[in-house]
């Protein structure tokens, strides 16, 4: 911030707050040349003003905010870019512009947000680490974890803050972002499966058309495509139609398998279970295939830390492997 | 009073008599769509699956049309009244009156097209896109070359007060909306600010804020200060307290706007002083109310049988408690509770039932039968049961936002010994059901108060003139 504009918030804001003290000073003092309680002397439509004292506790009150203001001015941040104020207080690390930054300076900040956020770990952080860790010191393994029903309900609460955005607050997902309760995954349903998807984030593309080109999908190669598609989960279909398509699909096995399973290490949906990312509806699959997907779960490890997200995995691997 | 108006200049009195009219019915639109969305918090299928009824689109029709359609209204109605009858003189400008007029219902009747259309600038309370804020802004101009032009001619060698007000409430609205509107169109009804990030969020508050400020607090304080004494027949009660509390109020409102902005992105700097000058503007405020309702010294009487000056008083109570409680939330430490809160919307619904409303009706039930012709209401009894229709509705209301504001602050904070979340936000947004109730209940009644009103004033129209006498009470 320019030193012109600091210099103009500092002199604009004290120009207004002593220019009320001296206003108040001046209509508490001057009798305005009448006397006290009588009519100034004019009259507006019938209505006259009288001249009366201002009432005390009122001028007490604008007095003490004025005091006061200027106090908390002072100690706090107030005059543009001339200083924090005398108590250094801020209310964010303005200055940072990197999360390498962020990280390096956490500890000496003197930020609100960021004295708040290491209050919140030093408290927080052992609660999560008891349940993370093992007595060796290494994290325990997340089939493990998924059996510790206190575990299980920190990492729901977690998963409540944090993924029922997307995922619902039942975890049942939504169109575009999947269940998490059904035991089907598309990039696996292990423990360090599920935390390497949490860690570093998912991005699951389906190019449009798939591979095809336009022309293979025009006249009815598209209809006879999504016929094929609908026949792998058992959907009723015409037989002809899918038997066309099915020549179709050559160019979609190499991702989704050559009997249409998909493929765990690519995120291919498996397409023979009738579980539906986009919508199981011929109008659906066919704008799937039409103008591809972009799915993405954004990497959690930077926001979350490896302790809660330990836990969080535990927790959606419990949903689908429920107690033994 | 009638033989008083037949003494006095040939006022123009059409315009008032217009938007007194428009005032009443814009007001029963504008609160009713406010129903209609509360409702809706409860009754989501109540938006029966058309675009144009949602709850999104009709928010925006709903705070447009009660500040700008009814409260403007209002605020004009009264404007060109006062200022005529305490400047002894006829309106300045001969047929822009009449300009103002129509130009206003056509901003109006544009809002309430475009809006439901989907049509948004997405700044709260400036919603309207480009070609109509432009006609805001040649209407506005307008009206302040009819005001100015009248004070400017008038016969009384002082501004009466009520005038200050007026006054500086019309130049601040004409440099908030323009400055705020400015915008770079990329279609006939798609423009972008010129500001960005963080600036915009300042101006957009600031513009914002002072809505709330000029528009809302100084333009109806002009209103009290001519009805109040011409109601209760007494004088104002100090003229110093006129003086310093006006321009205290005028210089302190401007700068509080980035209390809107309490822990955003906004400088360090920028919402201390939000914050201060936000409590240092307390007192300007409260000046109002203590200059309204001691003006009443003498005359407390008046309000056992005169219901019009109930709404006057209770509008200033209402007024008075709001003023209070903003400078409160604008504390930081408290916004950090009330922010994105019920909490907010029930402030502003005080100071909008309770304070706008209330003081612009009991304005109208002075002005009807003064600009048609009668000594009085056609009914008293019905002013009455408006009154208590209003108030109790005010009242419901803003307890019903307090309770769930408070209650959704704490939800929010609340954590486990593990440091999440006690609450989801649909937790939260549960237990606001019942109150989202009693809301819907409140500004039900108020509304039927205003159909009320309607129905007096239309029979207080019809009536014949000079019929309707004021019953003789003992002093």
């Amino acid at each position: 911030m320019s030193t012109f504009w600091s210099v103009w918030i500092t002199v604009i804001t004290l120009i207004v707050i002593f220019g009320c003290a001296i206003l108040l000073y001046w209509c508490a003092k001057d009798k305005m040349g009448v006397e006290e309680g009588k009519s100034m002397g004019h009259s507006f439509d019938g209505i006259e003003e009288l001249n009366t004292d201002l009432p005390k506790w009122w001028v007490g009150l604008f007095a003490f905010t004025i005091v006061g203001s200027l106090i908390y001015v002072l100690l706090f941040p107030s005059f543009g870019g001339f200083g924090n104020g005398l108590l250094g207080w801020t209310s964010a690390d303005y200055d940072i512009t990197s999360k390498a930054e962020s990280v390096e300076r956490a500890k000496e900040s003197n930020s609100q947000y960021q004295r708040e956020v290491n209050a919140a770990e030093e408290k927080y952080g052992e609660v999560f680490k008891a349940l993370a860790y093992g007595d060796d010191g290494k994290y325990l393994p997340i089939e493990e974890i998924s059996h510790n029903p206190e575990a299980v309900k920190v990492g729901q609460r977690l998963f409540l803050q944090n993924c029922a955005q997307c995922h619902g607050s039942d975890a049942k997902g939504a169109t575009g972002f999947p269940n998490l309760t059904d035991n089907d995954w598309l990039y696996g349903g292990s423990g360090d499966k599920i935390k390497e998807t949490l860690m570093e984030g998912r991005v699951g593309l389906m190019p449009v058309r798939g591979l095809l080109s336009e022309e293979q999908l025009a006249g009815e190669g598209m209809q006879n495509l999504v016929s094929y598609v609908l026949s792998l989960s058992g959907r009723k279909v015409n037989a002809i139609e899918a038997q066309k398509g099915k020549e179709l699909f050559g160019a979609c096995m190499a991702c989704h398998g050559v009997d249409g399973k998909g493929n765990q290490a690519l995120g291919a949906p498996n397409l023979t279970d009738n579980i539906w990312l986009y919508g199981g509806s011929r109008k659906a699959v066919e704008a799937t295939l039409r103008h591809g997907r972009n799915g993405v779960m954004p990497a959690w490890k930077d926001i979350l830390g490896e302790d809660k997200i330990q836990i969080i995995s535990a927790y959606v691997y419990s949903l689908s492997n429920e107690k033994e | 009073m009638t033989s008083q108006i037949e003494t006095q200049p040939d006022y123009n009195y059409a315009v008032v008599r217009q938007f007194t009219v428009m005032t009443i019915i814009w007001g029963i639109v504008g609160m009713g769509v406010g129903v209609l969305i509360a409702a809706q918090l409860i009754w989501p299928a109540l938006n029966f699956d058309t675009p144009w009824l949602t709850y999104s689109r009709l928010r925006p029709l709903h705070t447009n049309a009660v500040i700008f359609a009814f409260g403007t209204c209002a605020l004009m109605a009264t404007s060109f009244y006062v200022v005529q009858r305490t400047c002894q003189t006829k309106l300045f400008g001969g047929p822009l009156a009449q300009v103002v007029f129509w130009g206003w219902q056509l901003v109006i009747l544009s809002a309430a097209i475009t809006l439901p259309l989907g049509y948004t600038t997405s700044k709260e309370y400036a919603e309207l896109e480009w070609p109509i804020d432009i006609l805001i802004a040649v209407v506005w101009v307008i009206y302040a070359i009819v005001f100015f032009g009248t004070i400017v001619k008038r016969k009384t060698s002082h501004i009466y007060v009520a005038n200050w007000f007026f006054g500086g409430f019309i130049i601040t609205v004409a440099v908030l909306h323009i400055v705020n509107s400015a915008a770079v169109p990329v279609a006939m009804m798609k423009s972008y600010s010129v500001y960005a990030g963080a600036v915009d969020a300042m101006v957009q508050w600031w513009y914002g804020h002072n809505a709330v400020g000029f528009l809302l607090t100084a333009g109806f304080l002009g209103m009290m200060y001519y009805f109040v004494p011409k109601q209760a027949g007494r004088p104002v009660y100090s003229y110093r307290l006129s003086i310093v509390h006006f321009w205290a109020l005028t210089s302190v409102y401007i700068w509080a706007g980035p209390h809107h902005l309490h822990y955003t992105a906004l400088p360090d700097w920028a919402q201390s002083l939000g914050m201060v000058m936000s409590l240092i503007l307390f007192a300007p405020s409260w000046g109002g109310m203590i200059n309204g309702i001691m003006t009443l010294s003498g005359a407390w009487h008046k309000l056992r049988y005169d219901p019009i000056l109930r709404f006057l008083i209770v509008s200033l109570s209402f007024y008075g408690m709001s003023t209070f409680e903003g400078p409160m939330m604008a504390i930081k430490t408290v916004n950090a509770l009330s922010h994105y809160t019920d909490w907010t919307v029930g402030h502003v619904h005080s100071g909008a039932l309770g304070w706008v409303a209330m003081v612009s009706i009991g304005a109208v039930y002075h002005l009807i039968p003064n600009l048609f012709g009668q000594g009085a209401m056609y009914s008293t009894r019905l002013i009455n049961v408006h009154f208590w229709l209003a108030t109790v509705g005010t009242v419901l209301y803003i307890v019903a936002m307090w309770i769930s504001g408070v209650m959704q602050g704490l939800m929010w904070r609340a954590v486990n010994s593990d440091g999440t979340l006690t609450y989801s936000f649909v937790e939260s947004l549960q237990a606001s059901y019942p109150f989202y109730f009693v809301r819907f209940l409140g500004g039900a009644i108020f509304l039927t108060g205003m159909l009320i009103m309607a129905y007096n004033a239309y029979k207080t129209i019809v009536a014949p003139k000079g019929s309707l006498q004021p019953e003789v009470q003992e002093a």
